[in-house]
Order: structure tokens, then C-alpha cells, then sequence
């Protein structure tokens, strides 16, 4: 950061507050901050810390009863606050962008690419052509292979990640002095969100361009930002350059979220994750003291009473607390060791599947979903899955689970004995015995009937248990997901996010399940929330055996709670093993390329292999090997024509790759492959 | 290709819905079939004539050779004799039609732009006063039949006010203007009814694009504020009312049955009103057919129309 | 003592205070959504006028001051104009307009009701069924959907009519029937969003009948959309009846229908007989506006 040029933002004491029923609540209360010239900023919280409305502040784009209660907005210099329509309009249009989430909804659905891109430039006066060669030459600086094509396009005829990379180009086109991104690649494929990450970097320097990088996944913010915000309840908590922040952190609220995280290989067997108690105060509520005391294990009596100063710490480190010094001695909310776990060892699988395969009819192509699928889960252990959208993960579950009835062929069996492909053919016995967590707890629960209602059900349809029996019972289950029982008539909708989840729990573990298979459960929950629920289903295995499949996108939880993972990608099982196995080499290039492609808070960033294209359609699949399209170890002819078998390569170690494990081995070791090699570009044929 | 496709399959569907539809009026017809004989000839005529005028009709088999028999017609473009008229339904059909189709365009003509504009003009303003008097005023038009905004306007134009004509039927060899004049009170009730629903389609569909991320881009774009109206809102907010209008087309046949009937004007209305009166199932049937056909066609108009302006549906692509 | 991952959770109180039983939580949620409703003016202003209506139709036989139907004498004092001793005028019959117009209120206000209920409870069986099963029973249905919308229930309702004689058990009948398949598309549409949500895959989960996952999952999630429905059902009921009685094949003479009113009356207007129709005809104008107002408010706190 120099001091000598013009902080591309300034903000001064920014408040902003949302009417509700004629009340002002304050959302963000006295933000200061400054971003230099150049400088990526970070800015992170859980949901509901006021980040987002941060950003709108920002453009002057707040819903109606949203308003700037004080403070002031500078922008490369120049005061927001005065400003007219028609001026706020002009810093739109040359001073400040601004990229979100979800780039699907972002583009005009019925406006070519071109049409979109090229308006930036129209705007600032440029002529029809000129402003056309320049929406190509933006489309080719975000690394679009073929710029004249892609501007022809509808936005419905791109990918995920590709839309994006539009937005971006659009976004940039004005060569702004701000770039503000609002979690820019959430929803996104981990790899594709690796190249997304990696072209911001790229197009940041080549640019010049500030950037204010929002985002709730601290790991980005670390990989993003040179220096970092923690905003909690609206109010700014800590500020500093990244490294210093996370490796020294003094507010009790970053040191506690950053001991929520699953991080370094950190198992679930060795250490219990700490997690934040409490809620986020409500919207608007009034806070004499420290946003955080309600939540904090340090406070004391002056934290309820008196505001803290922003306490510099010098080399720009500050933090709000009157007790910064000891920040990092915040008491855990739960005791880190755990009881060794006790496994069953004897032979028979739980669940053993055996070319398991599903094959659905859309619009005139047969899809292949998951593809001669064999894999057997042993009792007491975690199988994670993982993979990228298409790669059938949640296809086999419905399958496990007869959800979805399997192509013929496909066999799986309970314990021993063969299951009905269909639900409705099982016996009550196999119905208790697979059970599921959904990912999202809103969809999951009838929001119509009472958390007593929802478990009573299950405990009547599962063990048939009726009266004072079923009474028992229930209070044991929420007792055992730690759900207060005074809560047992409220309604889905009563609770948080985090609570809801334990309820979706209690039922899923209702009827004594065998396995219960997990879908990203800890997927829409703030990561203190997740630490919660994974140290939950951490001591639910322990106490009662249970078998878990665990199906998610982020790779540090699945390495937390997995006692193997089985890797999957486009409907095939590319890769099997123990979980430590498979986390380090010799592991199949595609696991290779996905773990390199998930930034970590450490920082000690693997060297990043980048996997070029989308991931190709299921409903037609490359020949042979399926990942040679984006293989970066691509062999040559062989992997183009033959389907790799997936074999033994050590110990309970499997891989589907014609590359001797061996040359793998050897080759990983050594540095990243140079560059893959430019696939032929099949997004926009 | 796509287009192609989709429209087939649109036509394919609407040629089964059209099936349907011949079934679903046949029966209505003769859930309690009267004696059409004895309807025709009245209380007092000898039974066996009777009996021989029902057989000389082919109303004595059963229902399925009748609806065969009908339906066989239809298809050959035979649509039967009157029994009323005693004269081929079609040459009672076509004049009829064509008259109602006169009164339906004009209403159409003065409907659908100013229903778009009001549900617009409403949108833009959404909460505000504009907003709730268009949307109060076009649902309060919208909810009041037809025949009851029919004797408020004659009650208005033509006995206090005195300026236009209470019959719609203009002199004949009347010119242009002469007929629009005729028609502009049954086609203004028609306009009152229809207003509200166009309208309140275009509000929503503006107020859903108003508050698209694809707009608020574009706000973000640092576009005026016109602009994002015209490029960004409208271009999609207008696609759905397309459809709305097209289903329009239904309801304004519902209305016209009792609009005729008040404004004695000969059309298809009035034409299903004299054919239900005396019985007349070979007439009641083709013209009710006709009307569903006419909302059919219109519909495919519209789905036509729907798929050459939405990208999304012309460009499907095997890509998702 | 609590372990302190209980603490965590016993912090986590969404509530000031532990709720009680199940049914106040229902009471709650229940008064919130009242309170929005008594906020709406526009709902406030048609449940009014709907109000008054509703008292006509229960009291009005009761309270008019002559009898609707007419007496004997009444056609000495045919086609009076509105004066203190007839507020409305008289008729061609010479019967008090007044006593015609509150009178008529029952039968349309029951007939309509009638059909609309019977057209949603067959409409939501029919679209939850289909909804839930989809397949070729769905297919089926929606084109049959697709026919009645074909043609204007005005029409089809005539022809009908036709058929099976004029009256008010007929005029049920047709319209709840006519009714049934477009309210059952609309069930039809939110069961489908209803059904992709993972509870209803719970249920499945614990081997639930399909009638159960039906009617006492999805059925409590959708019956927001089946008031809504029911609601603009029956403004459309008021103005088809009231069309078909105009039309004749509605409610018979002598009833005190309003419709029916109207036929008689209007050809006189020419002359400058405009109370006859008048009257009726802005009964009917503010009846299916009150109507109107009604769904509108509520849909608005339904559909937020």
C-alpha cells in the first residue's frame, strides 16, 4: 500500500440501517475502512454480519427501506454522500463494479453476451464498433477461448463457470478503480472455482484494479486478500494483513471461528472442533457494549457496558477488544480430545454395492448418472464421496437409499442379505436401517408440523412406539442431539439453521439406523454452526456404531470426518482408499487436481494444477478414460480409447488410471505438470 | 430446429386437446338428452311425427354413432344441418364468426396497448397510488360481467348521454367508420373486462424483471435509468403477457354470447344463444367447437410468437 | 450439570421464552398473518361490502319491506320511479325493486359458494393426485385441463344447461364441475415444487402410504394457493351465474335474481326505465368487487 496516491475506498463511520415496521435497525454501525490503490481487501462473516449490505452502501444501491444512517462513502477520492442521481449513475459507470453470485441470474437471459458486454463501453461514449472490439478483447482477457463465438451466445447457452467469467469481463471493461465481489464463486465447482479464483488474481494485477473481496470462506479470503476484515453484527472486529490475522488473531470472535474450521488434517478421532455458543444478536437490537459479549468466553463486566476502541496493534493489525492481549486464551466451548472411537472389525461389509449403475432418459439421450459403481462400506466407518457436480454422488445415494430405482444388474446388499431396489419393497427392518441427512433443513422438515409432530412420526413409523414409551424416547433422541426439549413445539421455521439440523438428525437417527447417509448437511450452515453439527455426528458414531456416507464439496470436512474416501467424476469411481491415502500422493490426477484446487486458511497453498474446460455432459461422455478431456497427465492415445480398469494399486487403495501408480508417484512428487494441454474448446461448440 | 420441434409438439398437443374438447362438448350436450323431436316440433304435435322427425335426425341411435357421426363430419368439414335454420350449420357458421370477429378485434386493438401500458405504468410505481388505482380500478373493470357494463353503457351513452348507437348491428352497407361506430359500446365492455388481466400480467412480469439480479446489473452498469427499463426490463417482463393476451382470446368469446345478445348483433354469441334456446344441438356443437378452435389457434399464435422472441427456446441447444 | 456442548445449544434459544404447546405456536403464526390481513385496506373494504351482502342474503327475506316476489296489487304501481316509499323504483310488475335486490343476494351468494367449494374439493384431490404421481394420469388430466380452458365457461355452461334443464342444483353442478379441472391445475402446480422438497423423500424414507404423504404432508403446504384459488373461484362463479341466470338458463322466474332482473328490465331502459336495471346491476358490480378485493388482500399475505 503507498501512502502517497488516492485510497481507492474510503469509509468513514459508515452506518446503515433497514425500517422495519417504522424502526430504523441498524445493520452496519460505524464501519471504517480504507482500501489502496491496487489492494485486495477482504471482508468476511458468517450470514447476517451486514457484508452484502456492505457492498450495496457501496454503489448506493440499497432496497427501499434500506438508508445510510452516517458516515461517509469516498471512492478513488471522490465523496459519495452529496452526490445526485445522475452523478451516483456516473461513478457507476467508470468508478466502481461489481460481481456476484449466482452469474446465471446476472446476465440478461434474453441479450447476447455481446449485446451485454459491449453496453459498458456504449455507455462511455465509444461507437458501436469500437465498443464491440473492445467487449471481444474483455471476453479474451478473461481467458475465453473463442471470443467472437461466446459473443454471439445467449447466457443460457454458457456453463456456471464461463457466466461468470462473462460477468467479470463486463465488470472490468470499464477499468474501474474498484472492483467489489461478493462471493464471486460460491456455488461453483471446485475446480472451475480454482480457475475463477486464479483468473481474478491474474486480471488484479494486469489491471491495477482494487478489489474488495467478500466472501464467508475465510480459505479465499486467505488465498484473495492482502489485508482482511472481520465484520460481526455489522460493526468492523478486527482488521490486518492477512497472515498476521489468521496466524495471530486477536478478537475472541476470529481466533473462535477460526478454531472452527476442520483445518491441517485435523481427524475426527484426534480432535473435537471448538465451536462459537450463542446466536448473532438480532437485526437492530440495541448494543451498549461489545457486539460479541453475549457470545464471548472473555467478557467481562466492562465488555457489557463500554464499546471498545479499534485497539492498534501495529503493521496495521487492530482489533476492537478490551482484551485483545489474551484473545487467543478464549476458553473452549467443547474439550478437544475425544475418547478413542471403538470400531466393529469384523468382516462383513454394512453395505456392500456391486456394479451399481443408473441410467436416465432425457430428452431423447440415455444419461448416464453413475456408472458400474462397486464399493463396500464397513461397519462403524465414514466413506466420504466426493466429487463435482455430475459425478453421480448423490445418485448413489438415492440408490443406497431406494429413492431411485438402479439399472438392472446392479446389486446392493444390507449386512449380507440383497435390499429391494425400490423403498417400497423393503422390509421395515431395512427402511429403519438407511437413513439420511438432507443438506438443506428447510426443505427437509414440513414446516407446517411441530419438531415434536416431525420425530414423533418417525419414532411411529420406524419403531412403532406409541404412548409414554414414544414419549421417552423422544426426549432421549433430542436429549442425544443436544435439542432442548422446550423447543419440541416450535415450528421448522422458529429455529436456526443449526438447530433445524440437529432435528433432521434426531430423526434420521430415530429408528436406530445401520448407516445414515449425510448430503452435504453442514453445506448451508455458517462454519461455527457446521462445527457444531460435525463434532454432533462425530459423537453419534462414536455412541452408537453407525456407518456414515458422507457426501461433500468441501474437502477439509470430508478429510475431517472420513475414515476413507471414494472419489467420483462423471458417474465413474476414479478413486478409493483410506482417507490419509488418498489425501496424499500418489493419488489419481483428477483427486491430485481437486486438492490442489481448494484453498486452505494455512495458506500453504499445494502447487495448483489447473484443469482446463468444463467438466463434459453426462449424457455424452468422453471415450475412454472420462477425465482424459481435462487429464493434466494425459498419457497419450491409450486414455482416449481405453477405459482405465479400476484397480488394487496398494492396500485397500484403488484407482482407475492407466499411469502405474509407481510413474505416479514419482511425478507428483516432482514439480506440478507445466500446464494441461488446451483441450478443445467443447463449452461453446 | 428447435423452434420447429417445439411447435410440432404444440400442434401434436393441441389436435389431441381439440379431441378432448369435441368430447367434452358432446356430452355436455347430451348429459339429459331432451327429446329433440318433440323440442323441435312442440307439446302438442302428434307422437308419431315425433318419432319420425327424431329418426329423419338420426337423434334416436345411441350416443357414440351420434358423436361419431358428428365428429366424422367435422372432420370432412361437414358440420350437419340446423334443425332450427334447416340449413347447413356452416352457412349460419362463417357470417357469424366473421361478424364477431370484427367486434372481438376492434375490443383487442384498443385493449392490449393500453392494458400493457397500465400494468407497466403501475409496475414502475409499485406500492404507490399509481400502483393501487390501476391495480384496484383494472381489477374492479376486470370483475364485472360483461352484460352488467353492457346496460351501464347504454344506460350512460345511450339514454343520458345520447352520443352513440344502442344496437351494434350498423345499417347495412354502413362504412368503416359507421361500423366502429356501432361497435364501440359492446367492444368498450369487452375492453373493461379484458383490461384487468393484461394488465395485471404486465405488472407482474415487469415487477418480477424489476427485480431480477439481471437488472440490478444493470443499474450497476451505470445505465440511465430509461435505458434499463426499455433494454433490460421490458425486453423480458413483455414475453409473458404474450401468452396472457392469446388466452384473452378465450374469455373474450365467453363474453361475447351475452354482449351480443344485449347489443342484437349477429354473431357467433348470439348464434349459440338462439341454437341453445330451440336445442339446436347440430349448431350449439360446431359454433361452441369453433370458438374452442379459435381459442386454439390463438394460443399456438402465441406460442409461436413466445419461441421466436425467447432466445432460451429458440436456442435450445443440447446443452443445459 | 450440563456438558458444554449442552450450554452451546441451551444458548442457542431462537425464543425469548420456551414456547408452550403446539397450538400456540399455530396461534401465533395464525395472528400475525390476521394482523397483515386487517392491515389491508383493500381486503378491509371488500370484506365490508361482502359483509353487507352476506347479512342481505341470511336477513333479507326477514327485513324487506315488501314481498320480493310480488302481490297481487302491486301492477296498480308498475315502473315507479325511486321515491321514500320504493327506495329502488318498481318493476314492470309492479313489485319493489328494493325488496328484489337485498332478497337476491341468497341465491346467488349460496349457488355461488356451493359451486366453488365443489369445484375446489374435487380440484385439490385431482391435483394433488396428479401432482404426486405425475405419469401418464397427469398427461391425461392436463389436457383435459387444457379443453375446459378451450372453451368460456359462460358457453360451455349454457350448453350444458341446455341439456340437463335450468336449476340451481344444475347451475352447482356444471360450475363446480367446469371449475374442478382449472383450480386442480393450480393445486397441481405447487404440489409439484411441494413434492421435490426432501420432507416428502423423508416420508418415503419411513415407508409412508402415498394417501398419508398426500393429504397430511404436501395438503398443509398448499393450502395457501387452495384459498387463493377458492377465493378467485368464486368471483368467477358470481359472474358466470349471473351471466347464465342474464342469459336464461340461470335461475328461473319469478325468483328475485339479480341477473334475472336484469333480462327483464333492461329492453326498457331505451324508454327511460333505467331504476330496474340499475339497481341489480350495481349489486352484482359490487358484490364480485368486494369478491375481488378480497382475494386480492389475501393473496398478497399469502403469497409473500
Amino acid at each position: 500500500m503507498s501512502a502517497a496516491t488516492v485510497p481507492a475506498l474510503e469509509l468513514d463511520d459508515l452506518g446503515v440501517a433497514y425500517t422495519v415496521r417504522g424502526i430504523d435497525r441498524p445493520v452496519l454501525r460505524g464501519v471504517t475502512l480504507s482500501i489502496g490503490e491496487g489492494e485486495s481487501y477482504g471482508l468476511v462473516g458468517e450470514s447476517g454480519c451486514g457484508k452484502s449490505t456492505a457492498a450495496f452502501a457501496l454503489m448506493r444501491y440499497l432496497p427501499r427501506n434500506g438508508k445510510i444512517t452516517g458516515g461517509t462513502i469516498r471512492i478513488a477520492g471522490q465523496e459519495l454522500m452529496g452526490l445526485s442521481e445522475d452523478g451516483v449513475r456516473k461513478l457507476r459507470a467508470t468508478q466502481v463494479s461489481m460481481v456476484y453470485q449466482n452469474p446465471g441470474a446476472a446476465l440478461n437471459p434474453s441479450l447476447r453476451i455481446g449485446e451485454q458486454v459491449a453496453e459498458v463501453s456504449r455507455l462511455l461514449g465509444a461507437s458501436a464498433t469500437s465498443a464491440g472490439e473492445r467487449a471481444e478483447e474483455m471476453l479474451r482477457r478473461v481467458q475465453i477461448s473463442d471470443p467472437a463465438r461466446v459473443m454471439r451466445r445467449y447466457p443460457h447457452q454458457l456453463s456456471g463457470g464461463m457466466q461468470q467469467r462473462v460477468v467479470i469481463g463486463m465488470a472490468l471493461a470499464k477499468d474501474p478503480t474498484l472492483l467489489i465481489l461478493d462471493e464471486p464463486t460460491t456455488g461453483l465447482d471446485a475446480t472451475v472455482e480454482a480457475e475463477v479464483l486464479d483468473l481474478i488474481a491474474t486480471l488484479r494485477t494486469e489491471f491495477g484494479t482494487s478489489v474488495l473481496f467478500i466472501s464467508h470462506n475465510l480459505a479465499v479470503i486467505a488465498k484473495m486478500c492482502e489485508r482482511v476484515g472481520i465484520l460481526y453484527a455489522g460493526r468492523l472486529v478486527e482488521e490486518g494483513p492477512t497472515r498476521t490475522l489468521f496466524d495471530d488473531p486477536r478478537h475472541p470472535y476470529t481466533v473462535g471461528l477460526l478454531r472452527c474450521i476442520p483445518k491441517g488434517g485435523l481427524r475426527k478421532d484426534q480432535h473435537r472442533l471448538d465451536t462459537i455458543p450463542g446466536f448473532l444478536p438480532q437485526l437492530g437490537v440495541e448494543l451498549p457494549g461489545c457486539v460479541f459479549t453475549d457470545r464471548c468466553g472473555l467478557a467481562r463486566e466492562i465488555c457489557h457496558e463500554h464499546e471498545p476502541e479499534l485497539h492498534p496493534l501495529g503493521g496495521g493489525h487492530a482489533s476492537r477488544c478490551h482484551f485483545h492481549e489474551e484473545a487467543q486464551t478464549l476458553p473452549r466451548t467443547t474439550p478437544p480430545h475425544v475418547a478413542a472411537p471403538q470400531r466393529e472389525s469384523n468382516g462383513v461389509p454394512v453395505v456392500r454395492a456391486e456394479h451399481m449403475a443408473k441410467t436416465f432418459r432425457q430428452e431423447g439421450h440415455d444419461v448416464r448418472a453413475l456408472d458400474d459403481l462397486s464399493i463396500e462400506i464397513r461397519p462403524g466407518e465414514t466413506l466420504g464421496l466426493v466429487g463435482e457436480s455430475g459425478s453421480g454422488k448423490t445418485t448413489f445415494a438415492r440408490l443406497l437409499l431406494g429413492l431411485t430405482e438402479p439399472d438392472q444388474g446392479s446389486v446392493v446388499e444390507l449386512e449380507g442379505h440383497p435390499l429391494a431396489p425400490r423403498i417400497a419393497k423393503r422390509s421395515a427392518d431395512d427402511v429403519r436401517a438407511l437413513q439420511i441427512v438432507f443438506q438443506n433443513p428447510d426443505a427437509a422438515l414440513n414446516r407446517r408440523f411441530s419438531v415434536r409432530r416431525i420425530i414423533n412420526r418417525a419414532l411411529t413409523k420406524l419403531v412403532g412406539t406409541k404412548g409414554s414409551a414414544r414419549d421417552t424416547r423422544l426426549r432421549e433422541l433430542a436429549h442425544s442431539v443436544r435439542f432442548d426439549v422446550r423447543l419440541l413445539g416450535a415450528r421448522p421455521a422458529q429455529l436456526s439453521g443449526g438447530l433445524k439440523q440437529r432435528v433432521a438428525i434426531a430423526r434420521a437417527f430415530a429408528g436406530d439406523p445401520r448407516v445414515v447417509v449425510c448430503d452435504e448437511p453442514t453445506s448451508a450452515l455458517d462454519v461455527s454452526v457446521q462445527a457444531a453439527i460435525l463434532n454432533l455426528l462425530a459423537d453419534l458414531q462414536r455412541d452408537k456404531g453407525v456407518t456414515y456416507l458422507f457426501i461433500s464439496h468441501d474437502l477439509g470436512v470430508v478429510r475431517y470426518l472420513s475414515d476413507r474416501i471414494a472419489v467420483l467424476y462423471l458417474g465413474r469411481l476414479m478413486e478409493v482408499g483410506a482417507a490419509e491415502t488418498v489425501f496424499n500422493a500418489p493419488h489419481h490426477p483428477y483427486t491430485e487436481a481437486l486438492l490442489s484446487a481448494v484453498p486452505t486458511v494455512e495458506g500453504e497453498e499445494r502447487p495448483r494444477i489447473r484443469l482446463e474446460g468444463e467438466i463434459p455432459s453426462a449424457a455424452d461422455p468422453p471415450s475412454g478414460c472420462v477425465f482424459h478431456t481435462r487429464c493434466p497427465r494425459y498419457l497419450g492415445a491409450i486414455c482416449e480409447e481405453q477405459e482405465p480398469p479400476l484397480a488394487e494399486v496398494e492396500r485397500g487403495h484403488f484407482m482407475r488410471c492407466h499411469i502405474p501408480v509407481d510413474e505416479l508417484r514419482r511425478l507428483q512428487a516432482e514439480a506440478p505438470p507445466p500446464r494441461a494441454r488446451q483441450p478443445e474448446s467443447k463449452t461453446t461448440s | 430446429m428447435a423452434i420447429a420441434q417445439f411447435l410440432l409438439r404444440r400442434l401434436g398437443l393441441a389436435i389431441i386437446t381439440l379431441f378432448l374438447l369435441s368430447v367434452i362438448i358432446f356430452v355436455a350436450a347430451q348429459l339429459l338428452p331432451g327429446d329433440v323431436g318433440r323440442a323441435i316440433l312442440g307439446p302438442f304435435a302428434d307422437q308419431r311425427a315425433v318419432d319420425q322427425l327424431n329418426e329423419e335426425l338420426g337423434t334416436d341411435r345411441s350416443i357414440f354413432v351420434q358423436y361419431g357421426d358428428w365428429i366424422g363430419g367435422v372432420v370432412t368439414g361437414d358440420l350437419g344441418e340446423s334443425y332450427a335454420f334447416r340449413r347447413p350449420v356452416e352457412e349460419l357458421l362463417w357470417p357469424a364468426l366473421r361478424a364477431s370477429a370484427k367486434l372481438a378485434l376492434l375490443a383487442f386493438v384498443i385493449v392490449v396497448p393500453i392494458g400493457i401500458v397500465g400494468g407497466v405504468a403501475a409496475a414502475l410505481k409499485e406500492g404507490r397510488f399509481r400502483d393501487r388505482f390501476i391495480s384496484i380500478g383494472g381489477l374492479s373493470a376486470t370483475a364485472i360481467p360483461e352484460f352488467v357494463w353492457a346496460v351501464l353503457m347504454i344506460m350512460i351513452f345511450g339514454l343520458w348521454l345520447d352520443i352513440l348507437p344502442v344496437t351494434a348491428q350498423a345499417p347495412r352497407g354502413a362504412g368503416f367508420f359507421t361500423q366502429v361506430e356501432y361497435l364501440l359500446l359492446p367492444a368498450l365492455c369487452l375492453v373493461f373486462v379484458l383490461f384487468g388481466y393484461i394488465a395485471r400480467m404486465a405488472r407482474a412480469g415487469t415487477i418480477e424483471a424489476l427485480d431480477a439480479d439481471y437488472t440490478r446489473t444493470a443499474v450497476l452498469k451505470g445505465l440511465p435509468r430509461r435505458t434499463v427499463i426499455r433494454r433490460h426490463v421490458l425486453r423480458n417482463s413483455l414475453l409473458p403477457t404474450i401468452a396472457v393476451v392469446a388466452t384473452q382470446v378465450g374469455y373474450l368469446f365467453g363474453g361475447l354470447v351475452a354482449i351480443e345478445f344485449i347489443f342484437n348483433y349477429n354473431g357467433i354469441g348470439q348464434l349459440i344463444y338462439r341454437a341453445a334456446l330451440q336445442q339446436d344441438f347440430p349448431l350449439l356443437l360446431s359454433a361452441t367447437l369453433v370458438i374452442g378452435v379459435v381459442y386454439l389457434v390463438a394460443t399456438l399464435v402465441a406460442d409461436l410468437l413466445y419461441s421466436l422472441l425467447n432466445p432460451r427456446i429458440r436456442l435450445a441447444s443440447s446443452e443445459s | 450439570m450440563s456438558t458444554p456442548e449442552e450450554q452451546v445449544v441451551l444458548a442457542e434459544h431462537p425464543l425469548p421464552e420456551a414456547p408452550g404447546e403446539e397450538h400456540e405456536e399455530t396461534r401465533v403464526a395464525r395472528r400475525e398473518r390476521l394482523r397483515l390481513l386487517l392491515r389491508s385496506k383493500t381486503f378491509l373494504s371488500g370484506a365490508l361490502i361482502f359483509g353487507v351482502f352476506v347479512f342481505c342474503a341470511v336477513f333479507g327475506p326477514a327485513v324487506v319491506p315488501y314481498d320480493p316476489l310480488g302481490s297481487p296489487t302491486d301492477i296498480l304501481n308498475k315502473l315507479e320511479s325511486p321515491s321514500s316509499s320504493h327506495l329502488f323504483g318498481t318493476d314492470q310488475l309492479g313489485r319493489d325493486i328494493f325488496s328484489r335486490v337485498v332478497v337476491g343476494a341468497r341465491d346467488i351468494l349460496t349457488v355461488a359458494f356451493a359451486a366453488t367449494l365443489l369445484g375446489t374439493v374435487l380440484g385439490a384431490a385431482i391435483g394433488l393426485v396428479t401432482g404426486y404421481f405425475r405419469g401418464i394420469v397427469d398427461d391425461v388430466l392436463m389436457r383435459i385441463v387444457d379443453a375446459f380452458l378451450a372453451i368460456p365457461i359462460v358457453i360451455l355452461g349454457t350448453v350444458a344447461l341446455v341439456g340437463l334443464g335450468p336449476s340451481k342444483g344444475t347451475l352447482i353442478a356444471v360450475i363446480g364441475i367446469v371449475f374442478a379441472p382449472i383450480i386442480a391445475r393450480t393445486v397441481r402446480a405447487a404440489v409439484l415444487s411441494e413434492r421435490e422438497l426432501e420432507y416428502v423423500q423423508a416420508a418415503k424414507l419411513r415407508n409412508e402410504r402415498a394417501p398419508y404423504i398426500m393429504f397430511a404432508e404436501i395438503l398443509p403446504n398448499v393450502t395457501a394457493p387452495i384459498l387463493v384459488e377458492f377465493t378467485v373461484r368464486l368471483g368467477y362463479a358470481i359472474f358466470a351465474i349471473a351471466t347464465l341466470s342474464f342469459l336464461g338458463f340461470g335461475v328461473q322466474p319469478p325468483a328475485p335474481d339479480w341477473g334475472l332482473q336484469i333480462k327483464e328490465n333492461y329492453i326498457i331502459i331505451n324508454s327511460g326505465y333505467w331504476w330496474p336495471t340499475l339497481f341489480p346491476a350495481l349489486a352484482i358490480a359490487s358484490l364480485v368487487i368486494s369478491v375481488n378485493l378480497i382475494t386480492d388482500g389475501i393473496a398478497r399475505t399469502f403469497e409473500r
